[in-house]
């Protein structure tokens, strides 16, 4: 909501000060100062100017030549960038040596060979609205009489602050010039009050003749207010409205529309004109609309409607307009109009708020009654203001105005005084206020306040509709004692933090990653359909419903793809040697009768020009340090990997991962050059489940006994299994195994190789004798030979 | 005797000083202190002398072995240091002919923001609550009081999912569902922060991306005031940006916290940054996870983490966050 300071101060005349501190009383209460300029001022050297020609650039598309007349009556050559001017409109013009409100000083230049003597300006460039897609056309503004003139002249602006505020959906009473008047007032301390805007004219005739309304759905239509005008001229509207109108926003269109946006600006009121040549016997019913029922918008867009729909039908329960949302063709006002009625209703902000939705429809309109517009006495002050400025801007004479007005009730909001405990507020806010001063932040914006000893009877207005309970209270009194002023303490409470054994352990594997060279990447969450059956995994990523590209409209069911894309991605960088992890949720498609996925934690390692082993070592420091139990490879040809490569990670008899390379296949649809070794992990089921359970052993103090075992193994023997049993043989004596040596080729037989392990032995209390390592070392062999039925190379 | 010590000591003090190697040293001191040497043999002559000339011969002859050890260990520290300085020149490095590079791995960085982050609330005495980042509208929006028809709704510009009934099942479009998911579960009092990923239809560019991460506060106990939700707000930016950065709050609105506020930061040019919102949690919100507002109150608070990571480094586009350029990720 952008707001004028001149404007305000026909609420709060004795509004003074910096700007810039208004602004920050305007922070303090909630309506968040989002931007604010000063306008109609720092513009001396912009003058009216009048298009004598136009002409396209010889060696430019983009650019055309504009012959101005600055009000010397000379031909002045520009040029200009933007194709809206015709010969004859009247355009803000900045001279040479004029300094732009944006600090850039207007000289003359060579654009492509051609004289440019100044530029023709848009409204945003000059602080006179929004408008940034053309040239500020001011005809029917100023007149051409002025040309020369300083453009604010011409157009008869003051200097003026214009604040753009942010306001809450909690807030309707500030999406009206008057109701940010009625806070910031209530702010500065200063009085607040609604001008006299009745006519003196009673009007001739009565609006009952001419109309009726009927509110079929009371819960719909609150209230609905009617009056009527009689021999109407559209026509252009004075220069100041259409000035606000535009300094607020909205681009002016003729003398009705413009004093309807002024009238919803200034008051918060929306309101609807219809041609009442249009409305046969004036008869208006408003009810929910038929299912599938049909009218042509004002947008001339036909729109279908459901039950839930509110509508306005007029006496063959056609249906002319979409309650709250947006009026219809059929009884659009036009040149032709000579009677109207104005249509002033409260609809209800649920209903109202499903239909924009709906239809996807916002407009300045319908944003006031989705936040619940004033259902009181501000409709029939807006009706009054209405009426005034109809008259001001000549779209009717006092004799136009019809008598007395329509009004019909339905159901509106309750507004019964509420309790409100000042001890709750207090405790609530951390202050300690008395039931006197709650009372008076209360009245000063026009809430009712009567204190009854600790408690306090509140009379909410009806211009806060989603106010309505002694929480709303106690937010309205923090913001008018101001938050600033609200002792400053922590919690009582004596809390202990930290993290739990599941966050330290991912910090843990994190750790470990990073220490052996790994970076960690944190890929877009979403995958392109196709990316999963490219990496040769099951295809059933859940999909996303809209989506804002189709290549990010799948959700993952394995960091793979995220990972492969990533690793492409550096070695189109020139980055080949990319090692890479991510701990990130996946989402698997449920198996139950839950609705949403199944959602997990999962941990990939991507190690790119790297073989399998190397991903088998990261898996096995991680099993060191989290002391997983018993982890195997299982032999498996897990999807989207290299079939003879790799493994399934099996923690204490669970399946938790996959561990090897990437199917060579995969890596090639995926632009990857090189081998990919892999890992990934379902890190929240593994450090769920048992781990960590590190054990002390004593460091023996006697010599250990290091022996070399060489075995003949066929290639389908895990390594691990025979390292298994040797751990077994060796019981409590073998201190380490590991393998040391793998040997394929001249003297052992095809489908054969040589492993050979170092083993030490050791014992904590003695120095281990020859027969006793001698002995072991054979418990060794034995146990090799019984399980895995290997024996010594010969 | 003496006279022959005496020789026999000059001599030896001369030779040992020129000794040119640890070698020829050990030679030189099996020749003046061992079994064959002169001094040895004066001290089996001691046997032939008369009292008193023997102890005279025998202290001369004690302090002159003594006179030689000392010069012995004294060639030998001069002939250590000596072999000690050739090695060295020997094996004169140029340190800056560096053929191997140590790597290490990088930690993204909005983890490292998020584990400051998390250490920070941690040592304020909060846990750190996680939860899905695929929820129903009951988590991410009902509980949290936003009714179906509420206009707020349309503001959080939700991804939904294609799971369920039509928007009933969407990516959280913040982390205020783990507030209700924490509630439900837990018995006050609660301090907990959720930090994780957040998303929306925002299309990414410079400084957006539809998803990105947050971190929420939620701390419900007895007799929790907005003061104490300002004084933690302090705290928490004393802690994270310094002591000299300040905080305010402005009053705001959101549909699950009543009062409500935005929070801001203060920056060294004096102006006021908004860093997030917050507010003392609605009754409706406690009512919904079956707390009684009249026992319980509680404050919430939320902020971006993505952001201070492009604060603090001055990143020109956030996208860099997620391209996963290993020239980026490792500059941190």
């Amino acid at each position: 909501m952008k707001v004028l300071l001149s404007w305000l101060r026909e609420f709060a005349p004795d509004i003074d000060g910096d700007p810039a501190d208004i602004g920050e009383t305007l922070s303090a209460l909630g309506l968040a100062v989002e931007d604010m300029t000063i306008t109609g001022g720092g513009l001396e050297g912009i003058v009216l100017a009048k298009v004598l020609d136009l002409s396209p650039h010889p060696d430019a598309d983009k650019i055309q030549i504009v012959q101005v007349d600055a009000g010397d009556g000379e031909a002045t050559q520009v040029c200009c960038g933007a194709f809206n001017m015709t010969v004859g409109d009247l355009i803000p013009f900045a001279m040479i040596g004029t300094v732009m409100p944006n600090g850039m000083e207007i000289g003359q230049r060579k654009m492509r060979g051609q004289l440019s003597n100044g530029m023709c300006c848009a409204a945003s460039e000059i602080g006179l609205g929004a408008d940034n897609e053309g040239i500020m056309i001011l005809n029917g503004r100023a007149a051409e009489s002025d040309l020369g003139a300083p453009v604010t002249e011409a157009l008869g602006i003051q200097a003026d602050v214009l604040w753009d505020l942010e306001v809450n959906a909690n807030r309707p009473d500030a999406m009206s010039v008057a109701g940010v008047a009625r806070d910031l007032a209530a702010g500065l301390g200063i009085p607040f009050a609604f001008p006299d805007f009745s006519t003196p004219h009673a009007g001739t005739g009565s609006v009952a003749d001419l109309t009726k309304v009927e509110i079929l759905d009371p819960v719909l239509c609150g209230r609905f207010v009617g009056r009527a005008l009689r021999g109407i001229t559209i026509g252009t509207s004075p220069a100041w409205i259409a000035n606000r109108l535009t300094a607020l926003g909205m681009r002016p269109i003729n003398s009705v529309v413009d004093l309807s946006n002024y009238v919803m600006l200034e008051l918060g009121q929306p309101n609807h004109t219809y041609d009442l040549g249009k409305l046969p016997n004036g008869h208006l019913r408003v009810r929910r609309a038929h299912d599938g029922e049909k009218i042509v918008t004002l947008d001339g867009i036909e729109r279908t409607l459901i039950a839930a729909d509110g509508v306005i039908a007029n006496s063959d329960d056609v249906a002319i307009g979409i309650a709250g949302v947006m009026g219809g063709e059929s009884t659009e006002i036009s040149e032709t109009t000579t009677d109207v009625l104005v249509e002033m209703a409260w609809w209800d902000p649920p209903s109202i708020s499903r239909s924009v939705k709906r239809l996807n429809l916002p407009s300045e309109a319908s944003g006031r009654f989705r936040r619940g517009a004033d259902w009181g006495v501000n409709i029939d002050r807006a009706c009054d203001r209405f009426v005034q400025l109809a008259m001001e801007s000549g779209v009717i004479s006092p004799e136009g105005i019809v008598g007395g007005q329509i009004d019909v009730v339905g159901e509106l909001p309750d507004r019964s005084p509420i309790r409100v405990r000042s001890a709750k507020v207090n405790g609530l806010l951390g202050t300690s206020l008395s039931a006197d001063e709650m009372s008076r932040h209360l009245s000063s914006i026009g809430f009712g306040a009567e204190v009854a000893g600790d408690e306090l009877n509140v009379t909410i207005p009806t211009w806060r509709w989603d106010t309505t309970t002694e929480t709303d209270i106690a937010e309205e009194v923090a913001r008018l004692h101001g938050y600033d002023n609200i002792e400053r303490t922590v919690p009582r409470g004596v809390q202990t933090g930290a993290l739990t054994q599941y966050q330290l352990d991912r910090r843990l594997v994190r750790e470990v990653l990073v220490g052996v060279g790994c970076d960690e990447t944190q890929p877009m969450p979403f995958l392109a359909p196709g990316d999963l059956g490219k990496a040769r995994l099951p295809d059933d990523g859940i999909t996303l419903a809209n989506p804002l590209v189709a290549d990010e409209s799948v959700l993952r069911t394995s960091l793979l793809p995220g990972q492969l894309k990533a690793i492409a991605y550096n070695q189109s960088h020139r980055s080949p040697d990319a090692s890479f992890f991510e701990i990130d949720h996946v989402f698997l498609p449920s198996h139950t009768d839950e609705v949403l996925p199944d959602e997990r934690e999962y941990l990939a390692v991507a190690l790119s020009g790297r073989e399998a082993g190397d991903a088998v070592a990261v898996l096995a420091l991680l099993d060191r340090a989290l002391s997983l139990p018993n982890l195997q490879l299982r032999p498996a040809t897990p999807s989207g990997l290299h079939p003879t490569r790799s493994a399934e990670v099996v923690v204490a008899g669970r399946v938790l991962g996959v561990v090897g390379e990437v199917a060579l296949d995969v890596t090639q649809a995926f632009g990857v050059s090189g081998r990919v070794g892999w890992l990934e992990l379902d890190l929240g089921a593994l450090l769920d489940g048992p781990h960590g359970n590190k054990k002390y052993h004593p460091v023996s103090k006697y010599p250990s006994s290091d022996v070399d075992l060489a075995f003949e193994v066929p290639d389908d023997v895990q390594s691990a299994k025979i390292e298994g049993s040797i751990r077994k043989g060796g019981g409590k004596l073998l201190a380490h195994v590991s393998l040391f040596d793998v040997y394929r080729g001249a003297g052992l037989p095809d489908g054969m190789r040589s492993l050979t392990y170092r083993l030490r032995f050791h014992a904590v209390d003695h120095t281990l004798t020859d027969s006793e390592v001698a002995a072991a070392r054979q418990a060794c062999i034995d146990m090799v030979a019984k399980h895995q039925g290997a024996a010594l190379r010969a | 005797m003496i006279v022959q010590l005496q020789n026999a000591a000059s001599s030896a003090a001369k030779q040992l000083s020129e000794a040119q190697s640890l070698e020829q040293l050990s030679a030189l001191e099996t020749e003046f202190l061992g079994k064959k040497s002169v001094l040895s043999g004066l001290k089996k002559q001691l046997g032939g002398l008369g009292p008193d000339e023997r102890k005279n011969a025998g202290r001369a002859l004690n302090e002159a072995r003594r006179q030689v050890e000392a010069e012995v260990a004294e060639a030998r520290s001069r002939l250590e240091s000596e072999t000690l300085a050739a090695t060295y020149q020997a094996e004169r490095l140029d340190l800056t002919e560096q053929l191997t590079e140590i790597q290490r791995g990088h930690y993204h960085l909005v983890t490292q923001a998020r584990d400051r982050l998390e250490d920070v609330f941690v040592g304020m005495g909060f846990h750190i609550a996680e939860g899905p980042e695929v929820e129903t509208a009951w988590y991410n929006f009902e509980a949290l009081n936003i009714p179906e028809w509420h206009p707020a709704r349309g503001s959080f510009d939700t991804i939904f999912v294609d799971l369920g009934e039509s928007e009933e099942v969407m990516l959280r479009s913040h982390t205020s569902p783990v507030q209700i998911r924490t509630m439900e579960n837990q018995e006050p009092p609660i301090y907990i922060v959720a930090p994780g990923r957040t998303f929306r239809t925002d299309t990414a560019d410079a400084t957006h991306l539809p998803a990105f991460n947050q971190i929420e506060g939620l701390v419900i106990d007895r007799g929790i005031t907005l003061g104490d939700l300002a004084g933690t707000i302090d705290s928490f930016v004393h802690a994270f940006f310094g002591g000299e950065v300040k905080s305010r709050l402005r009053p705001s609105y959101f549909p699950f916290t009543e009062p409500s506020a935005e929070f801001d930061i203060s920056t060294p040019d004096g102006s006021w940054l908004e860093m997030g919102g917050c507010g003392m949690v609605h009754p409706n919100v406690l009512r919904n996870c079956g707390i009684d507002p009249e026992e319980w109150q509680g404050f919430a608070f939320g902020f971006g983490i993505d952001r201070l990571a492009v604060m603090r480094y001055q990143l020109d586009d956030i996208r860099e966050l997620v391209n996963n350029d290993v020239r980026f990720l490792r500059q941190f």
